[in-house]
């Protein structure tokens, strides 16, 4: 193939593919995907500007080390599941990551293309090689080692409880999950969106983890139906917790418990999960606003917001504190957002909601802010304006301002250390929580934060479990 | 898929279902509460605990039908299924020695409250019961009520039955009595725990009221239940839904309640013109 003999100047000269998307005036009345996947042709392409670098530093910016120019390469040979088999040596959701992860401040942003030119766009590539496997049927059932006769729980199905749960059942130990929802997945299906993640993507990876040989066990609240320890008394051997951080943060001011504010949890789970967006074909009713305001700038307020306005709402406002560049959220969601015709009030925060006689917001009083002092987190503290108050006209009003890990796991088993916000305190190379045999990892350890993040944790926590596993198995031989 | 052993009418508007959840009624406590699901597009609905039978393992549900899931909930035969089943939700009730303690419940209310009886009773106190409804015809339970109180009484607004009028009037003859209660609890419509609530707040005896907000997920992720007690706001289903009805901000409760009003009728007449509805007629009719 032409393509493998280009030598790296030519390489150099290829522009970046553009993922192909939905028109922005078309997308705003759908749920359908918004990029719509590179077609085989593009990805070999942009595959071939990948130098393949000797230290690659793209490799050293994934979080889990993902060997990206192998991967790139197996491309080029036009070997796409072979490509998709190398991803998932080391991380087992590329579909979902090379659709949700932030690229742009991970792997591509050292790209040493970047420096002078645009970086290989190794998330589109990611994508393409897991939808190319999937679509045509190339997932294989990996080797799996014999029975060990161990039985690990799984607490939780978010991409750290998913992952550790794929590990451990191909190192033959037998695995459950539980999951406090109808449905399996975590933020994948209730928090992200249809139009940025498709739902059938989340079953897919459901349904592998189901074929082979995982239990799922949804519609069970660990803490409320059996508790940590009674996982033990059943005859499990480990507990891995994977909860997430689900507990929405609100503002604490006047009025916030006026008819129209949502948490983006909930504005978001009866979207999702509930799929409200497509009410009354489906039962769950979600409250559709004129004009939105949607607090917070992270890519729970962009999936809020983009949301409301695929519901229909005729003005969707991002109302963030800080500006612009603070803002925590993903550039291409930010980017997509804009072109979808949000406005943006940076600097701005609300003060209060104003209701009418039937408890409805319609009206919310905002402060403008300045930057002032870098705050702990490094980013310059807001700091109100006097006197800059004014009022907007909204009816429906979107908090995303964060979560707090939910209390019901910590408070329901001694001896269960937690930090001061709520985080189980684990050792970072195990995963290990206080308690033996008990391992935590993703959101509910480090706060929100990414899907690779969770689903790193998880493979660290898999082989401490193996391993801890495994000594057990010696004691008892010996005992 | 939990079984439903028995679904009959016991009275205009009220259904008796009983499903076999073993599980969860070996965890289960009197005041917690569960969330069904009947159908793959259908909503959670969160229902209570409205009696346990341990050795059997099944769960009593004591349901009104008001919309589209609570009048699908009528067409399930004796042997047929739910979707799931997920619980126990929320905390368990309160339940300790206070000398003389008084259960009101009011329309559907009477069922989560009978538990909670049971469990009042056996922990030694003298029990108080005071049930009410509209009419003599949605009363239910009455047998079981009677055969653990130490004290019963039935009122009805049209008096049909009992006492004519609300549950409140025989409560403020007991305070009045200037017999000593040492704890109430009220389940009920809003408005029945709010006049019961701020009946007792003059005397100074602790009421704890049962508050029914509507919910989505019932594990504190989305925030929708929260209710206002005291200054500060609560998540329903974790945090209660028990709280002291000396705080509790009813007003607010029922205009959030009423938040879908609109979106829900709509939604239940569109299925009722579906082909695929297989209401009975007389289930048709009942929601307003
Ligand atoms: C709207 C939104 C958009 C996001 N967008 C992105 C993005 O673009 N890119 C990115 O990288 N990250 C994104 N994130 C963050 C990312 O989704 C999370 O960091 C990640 O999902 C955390 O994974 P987890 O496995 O720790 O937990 P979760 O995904 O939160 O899953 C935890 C699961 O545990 C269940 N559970 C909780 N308690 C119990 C219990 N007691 N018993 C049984 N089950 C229980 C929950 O129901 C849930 O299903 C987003 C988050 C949100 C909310
Ligand atoms: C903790 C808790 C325990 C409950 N226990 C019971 C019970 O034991 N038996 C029972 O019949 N109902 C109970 N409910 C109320 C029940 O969940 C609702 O009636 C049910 O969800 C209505 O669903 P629907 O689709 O039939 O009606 P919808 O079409 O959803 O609603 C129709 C109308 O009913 C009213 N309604 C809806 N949800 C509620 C609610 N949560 N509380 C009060 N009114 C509501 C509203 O005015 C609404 O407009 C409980 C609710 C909670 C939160
Ligand atoms: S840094 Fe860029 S060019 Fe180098 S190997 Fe990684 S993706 Fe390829
Ligand atoms: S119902 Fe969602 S937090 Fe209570």
């Amino acid at each position: 193939m032409a393509d493998q003999k280009l030598d790296k100047k030519d390489r150099m000269k290829i522009p970046r593919t553009s993922m192909p998307e939905q028109d922005p005036k078309e997308r705003i009345h759908n749920f359908s995907e918004v990029p719509r996947g590179l077609e085989i042709e593009m990805a070999v392409t942009e595959a071939s500007r990948c130098l393949s670098c000797a230290k690659a530093p793209c490799v050293s910016g994934c979080p889990v080390e993902v060997d990206i120019p192998g991967f790139i390469s197996l491309v080029v040979e036009r070997d796409f599941a072979g490509a998709a088999r190398k991803i998932k040596e080391t991380n087992s959701l590329p579909a979902i990551c090379g659709r949700v992860c932030p690229q742009e401040e991970q792997c591509e942003v050292v790209c040493i293309l970047a420096k002078k030119f645009k970086p290989v766009a190794i998330g589109y590539l990611e994508r393409f090689v897991a939808d190319f496997e999937r679509e045509n049927k190339l997932t294989q059932i990996p080797e799996m080692a014999p029975a060990s006769g161990f039985r690990v729980a799984v607490v939780g199905s978010g991409p750290a409880g998913l992952t550790v749960a794929g590990d451990l059942i191909k190192l033959g130990h037998k695995v459950t999950i539980f999951e406090a929802l109808h449905k399996t997945g975590g933020v994948l299906v209730y928090g992200i969106p249809e139009f940025r993640l498709p739902k059938k993507i989340v079953q897919a990876e459901c349904d592998y983890m189901a074929r082979l040989g995982v239990e799922f066990q949804p519609s069970t609240v660990i803490g409320k139906s059996d508790t940590i320890d009674e996982l033990f008394e059943m005859g499990y051997d480990a507990v891995f917790i994977g909860t997430g951080a689900g507990l929405p943060n609100f503002m604490g001011i006047p009025g916030e418990n006026l008819i129209g504010i949502y948490s983006s949890n909930e504005y978001l789970t009866r979207s999702n999960l509930m799929r409200a967006f497509d009410f009354p074909n489906y039962d769950t009713p979600i409250i559709v606003g004129k004009n939105v305001a949607v607090l917070g700038g992270g890519n729970t307020a962009m999936d809020s917001v983009r949301t409301s306005l695929r519901l229909g709402a005729e003005n969707a406002y991002i109302v963030y504190r800080r500006s612009e560049a603070e803002m925590p959220a993903r550039a291409e969601e930010i980017h997509h957002a804009q072109q979808e015709g949000v406005q943006f009030h940076m600097l701005t925060t609300p003060i209060r909601f104003i209701g009418d006689a039937e408890g409805k917001v319609i009206a919310m009083e905002c402060v403008k802010m300045q930057l002032g002092e870098p705050d702990d987190s490094g980013r310059r503290r807001p700091v109100v304006i006097e006197g800059s108050n004014f009022t907007m006209e909204v009816d429906l009003v979107v908090v995303a301002i964060g979560n707090s890990s939910n209390p019901l796991i910590p408070q329901t088993t001694p001896g269960l250390d937690i930090n001061r916000w709520g985080n189980i305190i684990v050792n970072a190379e195990t995963m290990q929580t206080s308690r033996e045999g008990v391992y935590a990892g993703g959101d509910i350890v480090t706060g929100g934060a990414t899907v690779i993040l969770a689903a790193g944790a998880g493979k660290k926590a898999a082989k401490a479990i193996h391993q801890y596993l495994l000594t057990k198995k010696d004691s008892l031989v010996k005992g | 898929m939990p079984k439903v052993l028995d679904n009959v009418q016991i009275g205009p508007q009220n259904w008796k279902m009983l499903v076999r959840v073993p599980k969860l009624v070996e965890k289960a406590r009197p005041g917690q509460f569960v969330i069904i699901r009947v159908n793959e597009a259908g909503e959670r609905v969160p229902m209570s605990i409205g009696g346990l039978d341990r050795e059997n393992g099944v769960l009593t549900v004591i349901y009104q039908v008001v919309g589209k899931t609570s009048a699908l909930m009528t067409t399930i035969p004796a042997g047929g299924e739910i979707l799931d089943c997920v619980g126990p939700l929320g905390l368990p009730t309160h339940v300790k020695k206070w000398g003389t303690a008084i259960v009101v419940g009011g329309g559907i209310g009477i069922a989560p409250i009978y538990p909670i009886a049971q469990a009042w009773k056996a922990a030694g106190n003298k029990l108080y019961t005071i049930i009410g409804a509209r009419s003599q015809n949605i009363l239910f339970y009455e047998n079981e009520h009677k055969a653990i109180a130490d004290k019963f009484y039935a009122c009805t607004d049209d008096g049909s039955y009992g006492h004519h009028g609300f549950v409140s009037d025989i409560l403020k003859q007991i305070l009045d009595s200037g017999e000593k209660v040492g704890m109430i609890m009220a389940i009920g419509p809003v408005i029945m725990m709010k006049v019961v609530a701020n009946l007792t707040k003059p005397y100074g005896v602790p009421t704890w009221v049962s508050l029914n907000p509507l919910m989505v997920d019932g594990t504190g992720m989305c925030g929708g239940c929260r209710v206002a007690v005291g200054d500060t706001t609560k998540f329903a289903c974790v945090d209660g839904p028990d709280f002291d009805g000396h705080l509790v901000d009813f007003d607010l409760l029922t205009k959030r309640l009423n938040a879908y009003k609109e979106q829900e009728k709509n939604s239940f007449h569109r299925f009722l013109e579906s082909p695929g509805c297989k209401l009975a007629d007389s289930v048709k009719t009942l929601v307003k």
